[in-house]
């Protein structure tokens, strides 16, 4: 029995991380990164490299049949090299699409070795690297999930509701290319995945197990590019939300950019086309990466953790839970000076 | 309306939750051998209407027990392919199952019709 739920634990590193930072993230969440950094060097006392010289995994291009494999595997490489260069051997790709592009590099490195020497070739020929496989890749998510214990003694809140002393309601939403690919890389496995329900579960909070719970969020890539296949694409989303409905979330917890921003902003969308919102009173289910919530939980700014620019705002959650915020500042930059706001959506509240 | 430049997709899916089974829950009471059918299409196979008309008897049995009672039916029901089987019965004859087919359609035809 024991070796049998083997194949659902996975190793991670303990520290000295290569961070590898995400495309997608660091437009649409750009605190997560931020407060990920910080939470490992300052609360956690780790060392991990943010290299300035990385660059994309082309994950969206690969996984869109724009980028061919030689290509990725290239550029998969000097990333790997960027991380020898350093003298680090754990690589934690930002990103769970790059998290699935690396785990299956490695995947196809080993089965066929030449395809390895082919990169080492490319890479070579094209910039004069060399690179060293990692000895351990982990998603940021999974490193949050190990040290989740380390970081609740030093935590200000909980995720209760403090109106009623109950746990909060969390729909959980793990990223396809985390574990769904290859089923070892993740903790729990594709069957029963805990990176996420372990942190709400350690906090406080009360996962929802509802029928869409590993159902897509409706990114897919090739759905969403190409504008006219785009109602494939919310048409998914859509079913999670119908599904989790009448549970009544009181927030969203992601692990990967593609689900956080779609959760998120579709529910902008769906609400234009259809005036339908996910929540009694109309402002919809926010959406966190699990980044901010660590650092709202650990008592970090929400300004400074980027929540004003999501889709669907948190206040009434940061008020469930008892964190304190100042309207006045939430959109001004890190000199005080005020940006303008944007403008509300018709049938949104927020 | 924003024009976004696309629609939602309505999924082709069949979700049997929310979908009407009263008619259908009627159907199977009136003709309870209904429920044998194994979809063999031994009655379309040998059925004279559908050799000369749009009729397929195996594929009203798969829309009725889908629930898409709205592909059967219409304003001007005496036009729908449920109205072209002259029930002659040879399907009966031909069931593997002993499924009253002829009742069936009559039914069908009852119950649409209200």
């Amino acid at each position: 029995m024991k070796r049998f739920w083997n194949g659902y634990q996975k190793a991670i590193a303990d520290d000295h991380y290569f961070y590898e930072r995400s495309c997608i993230r660091q437009t649409f969440f750009p605190g997560s990164e931020a407060a990920f950094l910080k939470i490992l060097r300052e609360e956690l006392g780790k060392d991990i490299c943010d290299n300035p010289h990385q660059h994309t995994c082309t994950g969206i291009g690969y996984h869109s049949d724009v980028v061919p494999f030689e290509t990725t595997m290239t550029v998969v490489a000097r990333l790997f090299s960027l991380m020898t260069e350093c003298g680090y051997r754990n690589y934690v790709p930002s990103c769970v699409t790059s998290f699935g592009v690396f785990t299956e590099m490695l995947a196809k490195w080993e089965e066929e070795p030449e395809l390895k020497e082919k990169a080492r070739q490319y890479l070579w020929d094209a910039c004069r690297r060399e690179f060293e496989v990692p000895d351990n890749i982990a998603h940021p998510s999974d490193i949050i999930f190990k040290f989740r214990f380390d970081l609740k003694p030093k935590m200000k809140y909980q995720l209760v509701n403090r109106f009623t002393g109950k746990p909060l309601r969390v729909v959980e939403h793990i990223g396809c290319h985390y574990a769904k690919i290859f089923t070892h890389a993740g903790i729990g496995n594709a069957e029963f995945p805990y990176v996420l329900a372990g942190m709400i579960e350690a906090w406080g909070g009360e996962v929802i197990d509802y029928p869409e719970r590993r159902h897509c969020c409706g990114f897919g890539f090739r759905q969403y590019l190409v504008q006219e296949n785009r109602g494939y694409s919310i048409a998914n989303t859509q079913k999670k939300f119908e599904s989790m409905e009448s549970y009544e979330p009181d927030f969203i917890l992601t692990n990967c950019p593609g689900c956080n921003m779609f959760l998120d902003k579709w529910q902008y969308t769906i609400a234009e086309m259809e005036h339908k919102t996910y929540d009694k009173e109309g402002y919809g289910i926010p959406v966190l990466t699990y980044e901010e919530l660590t650092g709202l939980l650990l008592g970090y700014d929400p300004w400074s953790l980027g929540l004003q620019i999501h889709q669907v705002q948190c206040e009434r959650l940061m008020d469930k839970i008892g964190i304190p915020y100042n309207p006045a500042e939430k959109y001004c930059d890190f000199t005080g000076r005020r940006l303008p706001s944007p403008e509300k959506p018709e049938f949104l509240k927020v | 309306m924003i024009n976004f430049g696309y629609k939602i997709s309505t999924p082709r899916s069949i979700d049997m939750d929310s979908a009407d089974s009263r008619l259908y829950c009627q159907l199977v009471e009136a003709v309870p051998s209904y429920r044998y059918c194994i979809g063999c299409g031994g009655c379309t196979a040998t059925c004279s209407a559908g050799q000369f008309t749009d009729f397929n008897i195996r594929k009203a049995h798969f829309l009725f027990s889908r629930r898409q009672y709205d592909k059967l039916a219409s304003d001007t029901f005496t036009d729908t392919d449920l109205n072209k089987c002259m029930l002659c019965g040879k399907c009966s004859l031909v069931c593997p199952r002993g499924v009253n087919t002829r009742g069936l359609i009559l039914q069908m035809r009852k119950l649409l019709l209200k």
